[in-house]
């Protein structure tokens, strides 16, 4: 099996970096180790930016952050005076950690699939009678139970600085119960932050004649039907928890276990009319809900500011289609869109809406990366692009306590930059994934300045990547 | 047969001109109220065509309120032909506007301080006109055509204000619309009566007051779902009840059946909770509510058929189940049965003369609307079409030439007699003291094939200013034009910066044959010269056939 592994820095205070590579899963049963980011711009996202601060990272955890800090014996430390700290990137919505939603190439983003009108199979499927045979539901399923480090896209997503994902199933109208998960572990139940963060739905239909529900109103009203289902379901059981004796026994139903385990619920809004709709709909199901999509959102800012949920903002920007044709004139609408779609996170922004993003469709990470820029061209600050990638994120999912921030007792996931994060000419120097270290660039860094010694020997390019589990050391020699 | 109607009066530009006629009409603009600097309703619509297409008119969806209708306006109507409907026509007559109601119509009113007054001088004003059978602005499909009974999705949740449609049929005069679900299934989904107000959100558009209907659908669509999977398309689903028409009635009696015992459930439910016992409430069905609704009175049936012997048996059905029939929509052998369907109370919604399209509608007649008419049923005449809803007047007026009703009778089958239908009489659908002010200014007689709409008033607030949407087509235009310019420009700026970044003016390419992109054909796409080499592995990797590889690499 092919894994990756992060190299762990160990030693005695280094004059430089000296990276050793140890099976990963020993690492929690290790030795206490450290690494300190002496001299490096913070962006602390929770508060003031620290000039230049130390960043103390021990058993995963970030174990202080601040300007007097003394560097303890057993550290490793990397001269930070070119460098810039970040708390790591947290995409809000994602299938990244559950391989088999990988989208193939040239496929479309989620919200394209259609399972219903999939292949016709042989023999005529069991027609689905209503919302009683609990149609495209999977809302019982769980992110944590899918997720595994050998999804493929994790290393390219590391290696521009995301270090977490909200992942969801992603399957039918009830995609399923997702997860907060860190984009490295041991194994997939190593990678789980908090479960369950929420439930997709996504409002997908199959079309006339493909079962119920066949039209958006029918996904609508099945929606509406599962959460009246759900009220009463829980109020059976607490009639018949108060009342076991002579109260008939209420159905075990899975799908709605499913409904009320989630603590909030995502649903789709794009379109003007369509954001409109879920506002009003959120209401209706009386759910803590969040909205995803929003690329008309320029529409409505003082709307989306007054129902107050938060927003996760499809960073897959609508573009002109590469291979359109070109007699195809697109309507005045589409183009509004295109030309407005990116400037909506700077305008929630500017009203304080809380928002964060996602990457429906861009599964490239460069991809990505161009479309944050893209966000930050039409007028958001860098400051509030990396707040909705970071702490904003984590905020929606009620995950703040430990992710999101750079802040003594979090979670270490940390993009360590030289330059200012999303910049054409930035690299990303080492990201760190629940403390385990990674080193996605293959060019090798500048001498770093002081440090009291020696230069770091650099790793062979794209090290990390290639390794297997066999530990073959990548830079020098064991740990000492 | 509609496709032609419609490529021949697609838009008001479209109609002929009648130069001559014109000429002798003084339509001062004006005299028109006066509009905010900001108002862009407009370019869209009627005239998509003669201004370079659907595509710009689309445009306006969602992109320009309409702050035309943002304040109440005060408006005189002077000088007109006042076409009330129920009162007679008055000459010379004015329309006084006020806080969005018809305040005063007679001959000689005098405008109040601060009104807007409109000169009507050769001109005609008319009620808003009312379409009873309508499928615009539902977003996605109008059918949930899964279940023989989806009386659990509601249009009213899919409502699309940004439907261009809805500004081209307010263009053509029409100022409320019922909405229907599809005709899919023996019970459809409920439906919800709205004013076209363009510019508002979907819940501005609901008819405030207006009771909510369901459709019911008889007859060869319904049962047609019910045919083998394979008969017309490659369904992967079980043929569904009903495939006849008897299983139709069978399955309407069925769900009220249903509704029946769900309704006595909740009630024993209630019963038991006020005798202070603990029962587990009932699971509350969205499929069988409208129905209980329906019983109680509370919700009207709209429903779709042709023959006359469907309509005998849902009489019958619905005198078994105890509920009322609100409309018979397409009706088109209710001429055959007109006394049973006045004497079940209920009214009837037809086409003027759009008749064998199929052959359940062979046996049909323009003379339907006016013969049930005459036997004393409420007829009116509908559009089915976001085309034919841009006209209805001229619909109305084919009821004059086949049965020899009155211009008032005509009339009275798109304004007045679908408001009764729709249960919305005393709020709209003639021109009378105290209702709402929708109003529609015409150049000439609405029943005149030569009729345009000037101005369209919804609630007293002007939705549709011809003059003005004239006036905003450039501005359309000219806006499309910048937005592709830049998109353009950016497009360049990046790829310049992208070559330049590669390290040259047109950066560097990759051999020929050696990028992934240009070696993996496309799937179903012939493979190309330079991908040669990597056809059979790439194909099989693909899971195609590789034999029928075998064939393309021989052929190459």
């Amino acid at each position: 099996m092919k894994r990756l592994l992060g190299r762990r820095p160990c030693g005695a205070l280094c004059a430089g970096l000296l990276f050793a590579i140890a099976a990963s899963s020993i690492r929690g049963a290790d030795a206490p180790w450290a690494v300190a980011i002496r001299d490096a711009k913070v962006v602390t996202v929770s508060g003031a930016e620290l000039p230049h601060a130390t960043v103390l990272v021990r058993d995963g955890l970030i174990e202080d952050v601040g300007s007097n800090l003394t560097i303890p014996a057993d550290a490793w430390v990397i001269d930070g005076g070119a460098l810039t700290v970040y708390p790591g990137f947290i995409n809000a919505l994602s299938t990244w950690g559950i391989a088999e939603l990988a989208p193939a190439a040239g496929a479309g983003g989620r919200g394209t699939a259609t399972p219903a009108t999939a292949q016709p199979a042989a023999t005529p499927a069991p027609r689905v009678h209503g919302p009683e045979d609990r149609p495209q539901t999977h809302s019982y399923e769980r992110a944590a139970d899918l997720v595994k480090p050998t999804d493929r896209r994790l290393e390219g997503v590391r290696a521009i600085g995301f270090t977490s994902s909200a992942t969801f199933p992603n399957g039918g109208i009830f995609a399923g119960l997702g997860a907060l998960i860190n984009l490295d572990g041991q194994r997939g139940p190593d990678m789980v932050v908090a479960q369950p963060v929420g439930e997709q739905i996504t409002l997908r239909t199959g079309g006339f004649r493909s079962g119920f529900p066949g039209s958006l109103m029918g996904v609508i009203s099945y929606v509406r039907q599962l959460y009246l289902d759900l009220d009463q379901y829980q109020q059976a059981k607490a009639i018949y928890a108060a009342h076991v004796s002579g109260t008939p026994m209420p159905d075990y139903d899975h799908y709605l276990e499913g409904l009320a385990e989630a603590p909030r619920i995502l649903l789709p809004a794009d379109e003007s009319q369509q954001i409109d709709r879920m506002v009003a709909f959120a209401k209706e199901l009386k759910q803590p809900t969040v909205l995803y999509g929003l690329h008309e959102g320029f529409q409505r800012i003082d709307e989306l500011k007054q129902a107050n949920m938060p927003l996760l903002i499809n960073l897959h920007w609508p573009e002109r289609p590469r291979e359109s044709n070109p007699a195809d004139v697109p309507s005045l609408r589409e183009l509004e869109v295109r030309a407005n779609a990116p400037g909506v996170p700077a305008l929630l922004a500017k009203a304080g809406v809380r928002f964060a993003f996602y990457s429906e469709g861009s599964e490239t990470a460069n991809d990505i990366k161009r479309q944050v820029k893209k966000a930050m061209d039409a007028g958001l600050s860098r400051a509030d692009a990396i707040r909705a990638l970071t702490l904003s994120a984590a905020e929606i999912y009620g995950v703040s306590d430990r992710l999101g921030s750079v802040d003594k007792g979090k979670i270490a996931n940390l993009v360590v930059t030289k330059g200012d994060a999303f910049e054409d000419k930035t690299i990303v120097e080492y990201v760190f994934v629940d403390g385990k270290l990674f080193r996605p660039s293959k060019v090798p860094p500048a001498s770093p300045a002081g440090g009291g010694g020696a230069g770091p020997r650099t790793a062979p390019a794209g090290a990390n990547a290639d390794l297997d589990e066999s530990g073959e050391p990548g830079g020098d020699g064991g740990r000492n | 047969m509609r496709s032609a109607i419609s490529d021949q009066r697609s838009g008001v530009s479209g109609q002929p001109a009648a130069s001559f006629q014109l000429s002798a009409v003084s339509f001062q603009p004006k005299d028109m109220p006066s509009l905010s600097a900001e108002t862009s309703l407009g370019a869209a619509g009627t005239s998509a065509r003669a201004t370079g297409g659907w595509a710009v008119a689309f445009c306006l969806a969602g992109l320009f309120v309409a702050t035309l209708a943002a304040q109440a306006q005060t408006v005189l109507i002077r000088n007109a032909t006042v076409l009330t409907v129920t009162k007679g026509t008055i000459e010379n007559g004015s329309v006084l506007i006020q806080d969005g109601k018809i305040a005063a119509v007679g001959k000689n009113l005098s405008a109040p301080a601060g009104a807007t007054v409109v000169d009507g001088t050769g001109k005609f004003v008319s009620p808003g006109l009312i379409d009873c059978h309508s499928h615009t602005a539902v977003e996605g499909s109008v059918n949930e055509g899964s279940v023989s009974d989806s009386s659990m999705v509601n249009i009213a949740d899919v409502l699309n204000p940004t439907d261009i449609n809805i500004y081209r049929a307010l263009a053509g005069g029409l100022t409320v619309s019922n909405v229907l679900h599809g005709s899919a299934n023996s019970i459809g989904g409920q439906t919800i009566v709205i004013k076209l107000r363009w510019g508002k959100r979907a819940k501005d558009l609901i008819f405030e007051g207006a009771k909510p209907g369901i459709k019911f659908a008889l007859g060869e669509n319904p049962k047609r779902a019910g045919y083998p999977p394979d008969f017309f398309s490659a369904t992967t689903q079980e043929r569904r009840y009903p495939g006849t028409r008897l299983g139709v009635e069978d399955e309407i009696r069925e769900d009220f059946t249903q509704a029946k015992i769900y309704q006595a459930k909740w009630k024993q439910y209630n019963e038991r909770v006020a005798r202070g016992e603990h029962p587990i409430p009932p699971r509350r069905d969205l499929r069988l509510e409208p129905l209980v609704e329906v019983l109680e009175g509370k919700r009207y049936v709209h429903a779709h058929s042709y023959r006359a012997d469907e309509i005998l048996a849902l009489i019958r059905t619905a005198d078994d189940m105890g509920f009322k029939i609100r409309t018979f929509q397409h009706v088109m052998e209710g001429y055959k049965v007109a006394d049973e369907i006045a004497a079940h109370g209920a009214g009837a919604s037809t086409f003027s003369d759009w008749y064998g399209y199929k052959y359940e509608v062979i046996d049909a007649t323009p003379y339907n609307a006016a013969i049930m008419a005459r036997k004393g049923v409420v007829v009116s005449l509908n559009s089915d079409s976001d085309e034919l809803q841009r006209h209805l007047n001229w619909d109305a007026a084919k009821v004059i030439r086949y049965g020899g009703l009155t211009p008032d009778e005509a009339l009275a089958m798109v304004t007045i007699n679908p408001a009764k239908q729709l249960g919305i009489d005393d709020k709209v659908g003639s021109i009378e003291a105290g209702k709402s002010a929708d109003l529609v200014l015409y150049d000439k007689h609405p029943l005149s094939n030569y009729a345009k709409v000037l101005a369209v008033w919804i609630d007293g607030h002007q939705y549709f200013d011809r003059d003005q949407d004239l006036k905003d087509r450039e501005k359309l235009v000219a806006q499309k034009k910048e937005l592709i310019d830049k998109e353009k420009a950016d497009e360049e700026a990046a790829r310049k910066k992208a070559a330049e970044e590669r390290g040259g003016p047109e950066g560097r390419r990759r051999p020929e044959g050696a990028a992934p992109d240009a070696a993996k054909p496309k799937e179903g796409a012939p493979p190309k010269e330079g991908a040669k080499p990597n056809i059979l592995q790439i194909g099989h990797q693909a899971g195609t056939d590789p034999v029928a590889d075998q064939a393309k690499e021989g052929a190459l």
